[in-house]
C-alpha cells in the first residue's frame, strides 16, 4: 500500500482513477441492465407490428393504400400516431361503414389485442402521439371547475358548454360526449380526430386535459346528478324556450278550451 | 229532440226548452239573429245524486291540494338541500327539488281543477247576452262639452292676446331639446376605439390555456390554439373589454394550401392568427374544422374559409375575419407584427 500511495501524487494518477471509475461505471450497467428483457421487448414489438401490417392489410388498406400513404378515399395515416389508431378503431368510428361526411361511432370491430397491433404498426410509420397511459387521463383529483373553463374556451363552441354535441357544416356534427370513455378523449384533445382541431400538449398540457376529462364527468358522466330531473337535453335556454312556447303553450290553449267548452248535457244530442 | 220525447229522462226535464226562443229565421229575413241555443240542462241540474258527487269530486281536489300543501312544507323542512335520489325517468334529481315541485304543483292543480270542475257541473251554465252600451256620446252631452270649449277659449283671451298664444307654442315647442341634449350622456363616443385592439408591433401571443407564449413549434399542422397579447391580466379591469376584441385563433396551415396571397404573407411557416370575432354580429367563432380549414359560427351559420384569407363562402357575415400578422422574435416565440388592419368585429356605419 505504501507503494501504491507514494505514487498518488503522480501526474497520471487522475488519469488513471477516471479510467477505473469508468470502467466501474460501466461494468456495474451492464451488470444490472434488464439487457434481455429489452430484447425480448424489441422482438414483440415487432410481432405485433407484424400481426397489426397483417390486421392493416385486410381491413384499412383498401382506403388507406397499402402502406398507409392514404388515397382518394382515405387520408394518409404516417405520423398519426399510436392515439389516433386506438381512438378510431376503439370507439368503432373505423373501420367506417361507408365514405361520407363524417364517421360515426359505432361497435367496435377489432378487440383491443388487434387495435394495440393496429396501433403499432401504424406508429411505426412515422412518429405520432402515442397511447395514453391510465395515469394520463384518470380525472381523479384533478380541478374540475378549472376544467370547466378550458372546456368553454377550447371545445364548447362545438361541443356545446355541458358536451351535448352540436352540429357543423355539410353533415358534420360534433360528437355529444356522455359517457366517453376518459381514454378517448384524452386521445381525441391529443390527435384531433377527423375535422376535431388537435390540442397537443404543448398548447394544452396533460393535466389540462385530466382536469377537461374530470368537468366533462361531473356534468355529463354517468353518475352526474341532474338537480332539476328535465333538463330537455341540456342545450340551454334555446331548448327551454322551445320546449314552453311549443309544447306547454299548446297544452295551455286546449285546456282553456276545453274549460270554456260547453259542458255535458243530461240529454245526448 | 222529439224524438226523445216519452222516455223516462224527459220526464224530469224543466218545460222551458220548448219556448221559440232561438228558432232559425223565417223566409222575410233569412240571416236574422238567431239568438242563444236553448238551455239544456246538465245531470247535476236535474239529479241529485250527481251534484253531490260532483260536490265531491270538488271536495276531494280541495282537499288533495291541502295535503300538497303540507307535504310541500313537509318536504322543505325533511330533505337536506343536496341529498340525491334516482327516479325513473328523471334519473339521478335532487329529492328537494322533485318533492317542492311535485307538491306545490300538486296543489296548485288541485286548486285550478276543483274550481274548473265547479264551474262546468254546480255553477249555474245559463248563457246571458251582456250589451254593450254605445260608445258615442249622446246629443246633449256633445252640446254641453262645447259649449264649455269655446268658453274657456274666450275667457282665455288666447284668440286675442296673440303674442301670449306665440310664445306658449315656442316654449312648448322647445323645452322637449333639454331631453334630447340629455340622451348624450347615454355613453361616451366610441372614437376610434372600434378600429383598435390590444396588438401591437412585438407583443407576443400567448396561449389562453396555459399563460405562456407561444412558440410556432407548438402549434402542428391541425392543432387550434387561442391567443391575447402579452401584458392583458386576466381578471384586470378592462380584460374584458380587450379580450373582446383581441381574442385569436390560430391554425397551421400547409404553406402550399393557401390561396390567398397576403394571408401567406401574413403567416408564419404556415402558422396564421385570425380575430375570433365574427364580422356578422360579432360572435365567437371557432368552429374550426382541421381537414377543411373552414370555420362555422355557431350563430348565424357564417363559414369563413381560412385557407382563403377567411373569405366568406356562406351566411350573412359581410366581412372576411380580420387576420393579424405574425412573426417570430428574436427568442422564438411569436409576435404581432402590427395591430388588425382593419376593424374586428360587427361592421358598423362609420367603418368604411
Amino acid at each position: 500500500m505504501k507503494k501504491l500511495s507514494a505514487r498518488r501524487r503522480h501526474p497520471l494518477a487522475a488519469l488513471v482513477v477516471l479510467l477505473f471509475a469508468l470502467a466501474a461505471t460501466g461494468g456495474l450497467y451492464a451488470a444490472f441492465a434488464p439487457a434481455d428483457e429489452a430484447k425480448a421487448d424489441t422482438s414483440a414489438q415487432s410481432l405485433a407490428i407484424e400481426e397489426g401490417k397483417k390486421l392493416y392489410a385486410t381491413g384499412c388498406s383498401s382506403c388507406h393504400g397499402t402502406g398507409g400513404q392514404g388515397t382518394s378515399d382515405g387520408p394518409s395515416l404516417v405520423g398519426v400516431g399510436a392515439a389516433a389508431v386506438d381512438f378510431q378503431v376503439g370507439t368503432g368510428r373505423m373501420p367506417a361503414q361507408s365514405p361520407g361526411a363524417q364517421a360515426p361511432d359505432k361497435p367496435r370491430v377489432y378487440d383491443q389485442k388487434e387495435i394495440d397491433q393496429l396501433a403499432a404498426y401504424i406508429a411505426s410509420l412515422g412518429p405520432g402521439p402515442s397511447i395514453p397511459t391510465e395515469e394520463d387521463y384518470n380525472p381523479s383529483g384533478a380541478d374540475s371547475a378549472a376544467g370547466g373553463e378550458l372546456f368553454r374556451t377550447n371545445c364548447a363552441q362545438c361541443h356545446n358548454f355541458t358536451g351535448k354535441g352540436g352540429a357543423l357544416t355539410h353533415g358534420k356534427y360534433a360528437p355529444p360526449l356522455n359517457d366517453v370513455d376518459p381514454k378517448y378523449v384524452y386521445e381525441a384533445m391529443l390527435h384531433g380526430p377527423q375535422n376535431m382541431p388537435a390540442f397537443p400538449d404543448s398548447v394544452m398540457p396533460p393535466e389540462e386535459k385530466r382536469e377537461i376529462i374530470a368537468y366533462l364527468q361531473d356534468v355529463n358522466g354517468k353518475e352526474t346528478a341532474s338537480p332539476g330531473g328535465f333538463g330537455l337535453g341540456g342545450f340551454g335556454p334555446v331548448a327551454e324556450g322551445m320546449f314552453a312556447w311549443t309544447i306547454v303553450l299548446a297544452l295551455l290553449i286546449c285546456t282553456a278550451v276545453w274549460v270554456a267548452a260547453r259542458t255535458a248535457k243530461a240529454r245526448k244530442s | 229532440m222529439s224524438s226523445h220525447t216519452g222516455t223516462h229522462e224527459d220526464e224530469n226535464l224543466p218545460g222551458e226548452r220548448e219556448t221559440a226562443h232561438g228558432e232559425v229565421a223565417n223566409r222575410e229575413n233569412p240571416f236574422a239573429d238567431p239568438g242563444l241555443p236553448p238551455h239544456e240542462p246538465r245531470k247535476q241540474d236535474i239529479d241529485e245524486r250527481a251534484a253531490k258527487r260532483s260536490e265531491r269530486t270538488v271536495a276531494l281536489l280541495f282537499t288533495v291540494s291541502m295535503l300538497a300543501t303540507i307535504g310541500f312544507i313537509a318536504s322543505y323542512v325533511i330533505f337536506p338541500i343536496d341529498q340525491m335520489v334516482t327516479i325513473w325517468p328523471l334519473g339521478k334529481i335532487s329529492a328537494l327539488n322533485f318533492s317542492l315541485g311535485m307538491t306545490l304543483g300538486i296543489a296548485l292543480f288541485c286548486i285550478g281543477a276543483g274550481a274548473v270542475h265547479w264551474g262546468r257541473t254546480l255553477m249555474s251554465d245559463h248563457e246571458l247576452i251582456g250589451e254593450r252600451h254605445p260608445i258615442e256620446a249622446d246629443e246633449e252631452t256633445k252640446q254641453k262639452v262645447l259649449a264649455d270649449f269655446h268658453q274657456g277659449a274666450k275667457e282665455s283671451q288666447i284668440g286675442r292676446r296673440k303674442l301670449v298664444r306665440n310664445t306658449m307654442f315656442g316654449a312648448l315647442a322647445l323645452v322637449p331639446l333639454s331631453g334630447v341634449v340629455l340622451l348624450r350622456d347615454l355613453g361616451p363616443l366610441p372614437e376610434d376605439k372600434l378600429r383598435h385592439t390590444a396588438w401591437a408591433k412585438g407583443k407576443m401571443l400567448v396561449n389562453q390555456n396555459t399563460g405562456e407564449p407561444l412558440r410556432p413549434e407548438d402549434i402542428t399542422v391541425g392543432t387550434l390554439a387561442f391567443a391575447q397579447p402579452e401584458g392583458l391580466e386576466e381578471g384586470s379591469h378592462d380584460f374584458q373589454k380587450e379580450i373582446a376584441k383581441a381574442a385569436v385563433m390560430l391554425v397551421r396551415l400547409e404553406p402550399n394550401d393557401i390561396k390567398d396571397k397576403r394571408e401567406l404573407d401574413w403567416s408564419h411557416e404556415g402558422i396564421v392568427a385570425f380575430s375570433r370575432i365574427c364580422t356578422h354580429v360579432g360572435c365567437p367563432v371557432t368552429l374550426y374544422e382541421q381537414q377543411t380549414h373552414h370555420v362555422l359560427c355557431p350563430c348565424h351559420q357564417s363559414t369563413f374559409d381560412l385557407a382563403d384569407g377567411a373569405r366568406v363562402i356562406f351566411g350573412p357575415a359581410g366581412h372576411p375575419l380580420p387576420q393579424l400578422r405574425i412573426s417570430v422574435n428574436d427568442e422564438g416565440y411569436l409576435v404581432a407584427e402590427d395591430d388588425f388592419a382593419e376593424p374586428v368585429g360587427p361592421t358598423f356605419w362609420e367603418r368604411g
